[in-house]
C-alpha cells in the first residue's frame, strides 16, 4: 500500500524533517521564514515513529546556507534536512552546532553588558555534547535547560 | 584588527607575564621617566573607585603622561542616556589609551573591540580587574624571586573573591599549590577546582583557619568576608570571627612567608599584624603603580630600558 504523505511534496526547495514539535515555531523563527515569499507549507504534530510526533517545515526554490540553518541547532538538534530537486532527495543533511552563537540567545546576566547596550549577543559553545554556553562578554556560563532565546 | 588590550588576565600567555614583571621591576627602581610625554591616557570609570584610578592616574603621571576622564558616571554623558559605545568612539578619537571601569560585566571586552586605541580593564563589575592579578604577580615574584612552585594560601570569601579567582588563573602557569581555607558557604566554586584539575594544581580545602594552613606557606593571601554575601546572617556571625589573622598565628610560618591582601581590609588581619616583616599588604598596593605603568608601556609598544 502506497504510504500517504503527510504533507504535499515539493519539487525543489527544502524540506525540514523530525521537528520536535514543540520547537517548530521556534525554527519559523530562527530561520525568518515570515519574511519569504516562497510557498511554504509546516506541518506540526504529525505522527513519527520514532519521535511520537514531529514538525516539518517545506520551503519551495529555497536552499540554506549552512550558517543560517546551523542557527536552529539550539533548539532542534537532531533535524534532518532534505535537500530535493526534481521531487528527488539529493542531499541530506545534519545540523551541527556551530562553535560560536551570535544574536540567538539571551545572556542571562541582568548585569552583563549585551542587556544594557544595544548590541548582538555573542556565546561561545564550550560543550558541543551537553549543549554549555559561555557569554563572550561577561564569562557567564549557561547549561542547555537555562537557554533564552532573543 | 584593534590594538591588544587587556581585559581578561587570561589574555596574557606566560611569556607575557613574565615580561610585564620584569618591565615593573624597572620601573620600581626608577618609576619617574618621560616614557608618556606627548601622550593622553583616558581615565573612564563609570563606576567610583579611588584606589585604582589614583594609582593608573600616579603611574600615568610618573611617566610624564597626560590624563583627561571623569570619576564618576554622573558626570559623564551617560547620565544622559549615551551609549557605551559612543563614549569608547568619542574618547578614542582623543587618546592613546583607554582604562576603564565600568559597573557592567563584559563591558571592558565590549569596549576593546570598538575601540581603535588599546583598553586597560580596571574592574568589568564583579566579573575581572586583571591589574590587581599582574600587582598580585609581581609582588609575589619580588618578594619570592620566582613564581615557580610557590605553596599559596587563599582565605575568606573564595566564592566571590574576583581577586582570588584570576590570582588563580594567573598563577596557573607556574605550577603552584593552594590551599583555600574559606567558610562552607563560601567556598570556592566548582568550575575554578575544576581548572586546577585540567591544569594538573594540586589544592586542598579547609573550613577552619588554622596553623596547619598558614606553616608551609609561602604567600598567605587574605580576603574581606563581607556579611552582605551571606543568605543566613546566623551562618555569618558563627563564621566571622573565624577568618581573621592575628599576629602569633604567623609564629611558626615560613622566613619567606608574605601575607597579601587586595585591600581594604576591615577586620581581617588585626592591626598588630601591621608591624610583623612579613606583613606585605601596603608594599602590595604600591606594587600595583609599577604593574600599572609596565602594562600601559607594553600595550602600548614602549620599550622600558
Amino acid at each position: 500500500m502506497r504510504k500517504e504523505l503527510q504533507v504535499a511534496a515539493l519539487e525543489n526547495g527544502t524540506a525540514i524533517d523530525h521537528i520536535p514539535t514543540e520547537a517548530v515555531f521556534k525554527v519559523v523563527s530562527l530561520l525568518q521564514l515570515q519574511k519569504l515569499s516562497n510557498r511554504i507549507t509546516i506541518g506540526n504534530n504529525l505522527k513519527s515513529s520514532k519521535m511520537g510526533t514531529k514538525g516539518i517545515i517545506k520551503v519551495s526554490d529555497k536552499f540554506f546556507r549552512e550558517d543560517e540553518i546551523n542557527r536552529i541547532a539550539l533548539i532542534a538538534p537532531n533535524v534532518n534536512l532534505n535537500i530535493i530537486r526534481n521531487f528527488e532527495v539529493v542531499e541530506k543533511k545534519k545540523v551541527v552546532l556551530p562553535d560560536e552563537i551570535v544574536e540567538i540567545v539571551k545572556c542571562n546576566n541582568p548585569k552583563c553588558i549585551t542587556n544594557n547596550e544595544p548590541m548582538k549577543t555573542r556565546f561561545h559553545v564550550i560543550d558541543k555534547e551537553n549543549v554549555e554556553l559561555q557569554c563572550h562578554y561577561c564569562e557567564v556560563k549557561i547549561r542547555k535547560e537555562e537557554i533564552v532565546l532573543l | 584588527m584593534s590594538p591588544k588590550s587587556l581585559v581578561n588576565i587570561g589574555d596574557y600567555s606566560r611569556e607575557d607575564i613574565i615580561r610585564i614583571l620584569g618591565t615593573a621591576s624597572r620601573f620600581k627602581e626608577n618609576p619617574n621617566r618621560d616614557l608618556l610625554k606627548g601622550r593622553v591616557c583616558a581615565t573612564l570609570f563609570f563606576e567610583p573607585s579611588t584606589r585604582t584610578r589614583l594609582s593608573f592616574e600616579t603611574a600615568v603621571n610618573r611617566l610624564r603622561g597626560r590624563i583627561i576622564g571623569f570619576s564618576d558616571a554622573a558626570t559623564s554623558s551617560s547620565t544622559k542616556g549615551e551609549s557605551l559605545k559612543d563614549t569608547i568612539m568619542m574618547v578614542s578619537n582623543y587618546v592613546d589609551l583607554i582604562i576603564m571601569r565600568h559597573h557592567l560585566e563584559g563591558s571592558a571586552r565590549y569596549a576593546s573591540e570598538i575601540s581603535p586605541v588599546p583598553v586597560i580593564n580596571a574592574g568589568d563589575g564583579s566579573n575581572q580587574h586583571p591589574t590587581q592579578t599582574m600587582l598580585d604577580l609581581f609582588t609575589i615574584y619580588e618578594t619570592q624571586g620566582t613564581l615557580e612552585n610557590l605553596n599559596i594560601t587563599v582565605v575568606g570569601d573564595l566564592k566571590y573573591g574576583r581577586a582570588v579567582h584570576s590570582l588563580i588563573q594567573g598563577l596557573s602557569h607556574f605550577n603552584p599549590s593552594f590551599h583555600f581555607v574559606a567558610p562552607e558557604e563560601l567556598a570556592i566554586p566548582d568550575k575554578y577546582k575544576s581548572f586546577c584539575h585540567s591544569k594538573g594544581i594540586r589544592y586542598s580545602e579547609y573550613t577552619d583557619f588554622s596553623a596547619e594552613a598558614i606553616n608551609d606557606s609561602d604567600i598567605l593571601y587574605m580576603t574581606r568576608v563581607q556579611k552582605e554575601r551571606f543568605t543566613d546572617l546566623m551562618e555569618y556571625e558563627k563564621v566571622k570571627n573565624v577568618y581573621v589573622l592575628h599576629n602569633e598565628m604567623l609564629s611558626d610560618s615560613k622566613e619567606n612567608l608574605k601575607v597579601l591582601h587586595p585591600l581594604p581590609r576591615v577586620k581581617e588581619i588585626s592591626q598588630d599584624v601591621d608591624d610583623n616583616p612579613k606583613a606585605y599588604y601596603f608594599q602590595q598596593a604600591k606594587n600595583g603603580m609599577y604593574a600599572r605603568q609596565a602594562v600601559i608601556c607594553d600595550l602600548l609598544g614602549i620599550e622600558v630600558k
